[in-house]
């Protein structure tokens, strides 16, 4: 046995387990990293997906396993005039509820940046109506477009007396179509005015200063500042808004269910109906996969026509 | 160009005043520099200047019209701000010509007007260039353009130098003043550095918490400065502050060590005094007062030497080259011509 003297010894490096080796290895460690995120957007995106791409070419029903029929369900729908009564009702809710939504939502933050007293407590008033789950709120609506209890018509009627009838808010097509129309728009500009109000935020006050002394109208100031500084962020909060509203499901199925004939559904209302409730999987598969185009159309617009902006990039060439 | 007269300004935001009835007499062309350390409400009173603040008391007139209740833009002014506040979105040439798009200008005349201000400030190849592609100088230079396409009675500054680096601050220092040298407007420039205050100004204002310590050319300050205040925030390094009494012709420290009463004043009465004298006024002399050498400094030009004299801290900033070591006595003399006399309790200059 020998003692080793102590100019020979040197400090014993450490040596790793097998895991901590196992984790330093790198082709391990990306897949360990990646494992949970590819292994959840593949159980509950992926595969859904996929799903419902299969069985829109099938002809399957509930409780019956289909047969691979091409593009028959889609042939089938182009013919169908419920079909595209859904395209144009989603397309026509989309459009004007995101008009309304902006609008109005744009208006709030404005309003909101300014100092205003109860700032804060303004701010969760208006943050409340997207808190609420929405077929809460639904049922809300439901409630206030009742033919018979409504409080509009309890008011318009009984207490101010300007009408003779109650509203007729649900009963025919357009009543109803605006009436669900309204109240998205009311459960959306949440989401609106507190994401622009964010983005109003970013917006440096000594531009408006240097604006106010270059002999700006407040409107001038709005369009030549606050607009043009904001359409970043529009366009991204928009693209967000018009995918929600497109594939709005809870607000219509809650308050209307597609009725009076039909008239206010929307492609996934209808893609409900026909799949779920009428056992049609593969024809509800054709309806929600004929979304597609429309939201990748609609994101694609967004992303080119608004989002980049040559003034947001940093270098130097042009 | 415009003269500007603020007289006896106060602000108040909410119950706390800030400024407590501030006066200066701005003459046509002069270029004046606000200065005073953070928080004093030199850019607050720039801010009313602008008409972004409004007026508590007092009256602000820009060229013999009381302006009080004239909106900022017909006040016929233009600023500059600290991070300049250029718009991110629009061109160099769009930044510039803001002021008359909204006017409604023809593009003729922005072209001209625009073309004249890039010419000055040589900006002429970076007109089509957005903000950020723009080094801090060039961004400087678009904001001062975008003041001078406004062809303004007063020009506003509100610290235009802060953001950039050493070398650039300098050079954009020199920029502006020749800028004012050929434009000839009335100026009022806020800053905390008195460095830039000293080399641009035809007047300085110190303030101090809301009150002006002292106001005019910037050789008056630094010769007789009015008080402690004053004395301590022009020049660098800062002039050395050193307790006593003042009794027999000499200020007697607590250990015994006898400062020289300057020369030029009247006889000082006897009692507690403050003794002033700045670093550059000390001499190196073998029949000087005894300091302790504790830090060297060599910057090249001169030597600054931390020491200890009586206990309390003196600088010393000496044209030779000093190669004392920390612990050898220095023996340094004032220069009686040059060194200030103070009230201790008031800080006014005796």
């Amino acid at each position: 046995m020998t003692v080793a003297t102590m100019t020979d010894w040197t400090r014993a490096r450490p040596q790793p387990g097998w895991l901590a080796r196992l984790f330093d290895y790198k082709p391990f460690l990306v897949v360990a990293c990646l494992f949970p995120a590819i292994g959840l957007l593949t159980v509950f995106l992926t595969y859904p997906l996929g799903l419902g791409l299969w069985l829109s070419f099938t002809d399957t029903k509930i409780g019956r396993t289909g047969q691979w029929v091409g593009w028959d369900n889609f042939e089938y729908l182009m013919e169908d005039p419920q079909f595209w009564s859904a395209v144009f009702y989603s397309v026509f809710y989309t459009a004007v509820a995101t008009f309304g939504k902006f609008a109005l939502g744009l208006w709030l933050a404005l309003l909101l940046n300014n100092h205003v007293p109860f700032k804060s407590l303004l701010r969760a008033i208006i943050l409340l109506p997207w808190i609420v789950p929405t077929v809460l709120s639904a049922l809300a609506f439901w409630w206030l477009y009742d033919p018979q209890f409504s409080i509009f018509s309890y008011l318009a009627v009984d207490v101010l007396g300007i009408r003779e009838k109650p509203f007729d808010f649900l009963s025919t097509t357009w009543p109803a179509r605006w009436s669900l129309i309204a109240a998205n728009i009311w459960r959306g500009i949440p989401f609106v005015a507190i994401s622009l109000l964010a983005g109003l935020q970013t917006i440096s006050p000594s531009l408006y200063e240097a604006a106010l002394l270059d002999g700006s109208t407040a409107w001038q100031r709005f369009r030549y500042i606050t607009f043009p500084l904001l359409l970043p962020i529009l366009a991204i909060v928009m693209t967000f808004s018009i995918i929600f509203t497109f594939t709005d499901f809870q607000l219509v199925y809650a308050i209307t269910r597609g009725g009076p004939i039909n008239s206010t559904h929307l492609m996934a209302t209808l893609a409900f109906q026909r799949g779920i409730a009428g056992g049609e999987l593969g024809e509800g598969a054709a309806i929600a996969v004929s979304m597609i185009p429309f939201l990748v159309v609609a994101t694609l617009f967004s992303y080119f026509a608004l989002a980049r902006r040559k003034w947001q990039q940093g270098e130097a060439n042009d | 160009m415009a003269t500007v007269e603020i007289r006896n300004v106060r602000k108040a935001f909410g119950p706390v005043e800030v400024l407590h009835g501030v006066s200066v007499d701005i003459a046509d062309g002069e270029f004046v520099v606000l200065v005073g350390p953070s928080g004093c409400g030199k850019s607050t009173l720039l801010r009313m200047l602008a008409g972004l603040e409004n007026i508590t008391a007092g009256e602000i007139a820009i060229g013999g019209k009381v302006v009080n209740a004239v909106p900022p833009k017909d006040r016929d002014i233009a600023m500059v701000f600290q991070n300049y506040a250029l718009y991110p979105h629009m061109t160099v040439f769009d930044n510039m010509a803001f002021s008359l798009t909204l006017a409604k200008a023809p593009r003729s005349v922005m072209e001209q007007e625009v073309g004249r201000a890039a010419k000055i400030l040589g900006l002429e190849q970076l007109l089509h260039r957005f903000p950020r592609q723009l080094s801090g100088g060039q961004r400087q230079r678009v904001a001062m353009g975008r003041a001078i396409v406004r062809n303004p009675q007063v020009f506003l500054f509100d610290e235009p130098l802060s953001n950039l680096d050493a070398k650039l601050r300098v050079q954009m220092r020199a920029e502006i003043k020749e800028l004012h040298q050929r434009l000839k407007v009335t100026t009022v420039y806020v800053t905390h550095d008195q460095i830039e205050a000293m080399t641009m100004a035809d007047k300085i204002v110190v303030m101090n918490n809301g009150h002006i310590e002292q106001a005019g050319r910037p050789l008056d300050l630094y010769d007789k400065p009015a008080n402690l205040f004053v004395a301590g925030f022009i020049g660098s390094p800062a002039m050395n502050m050193v307790k006593g009494i003042v009794t027999g012709g000499r200020l007697r420290m607590d250990d015994g060590t006898e400062w020289p009463l300057p020369v030029n004043g009247s006889k000082p009465k006897e009692g507690p005094a403050i003794y002033g004298v700045r670093p550059e006024h000390l001499q190196l002399d073998s029949g000087g007062i005894p300091a302790t050498v504790q830090v060297v400094e060599p910057t090249g030009s001169e030597t600054q030497v931390l020491m200890r004299i009586g206990g309390q801290p003196v600088i010393g900033a000496f044209r030779e080259r000093v190669s004392a070591k920390p612990g050898e006595i220095l023996p340094v003399r004032p220069d009686t011509a040059l060194v200030h006399l103070f009230d201790q309790q008031s800080g006014m200059r005796l």
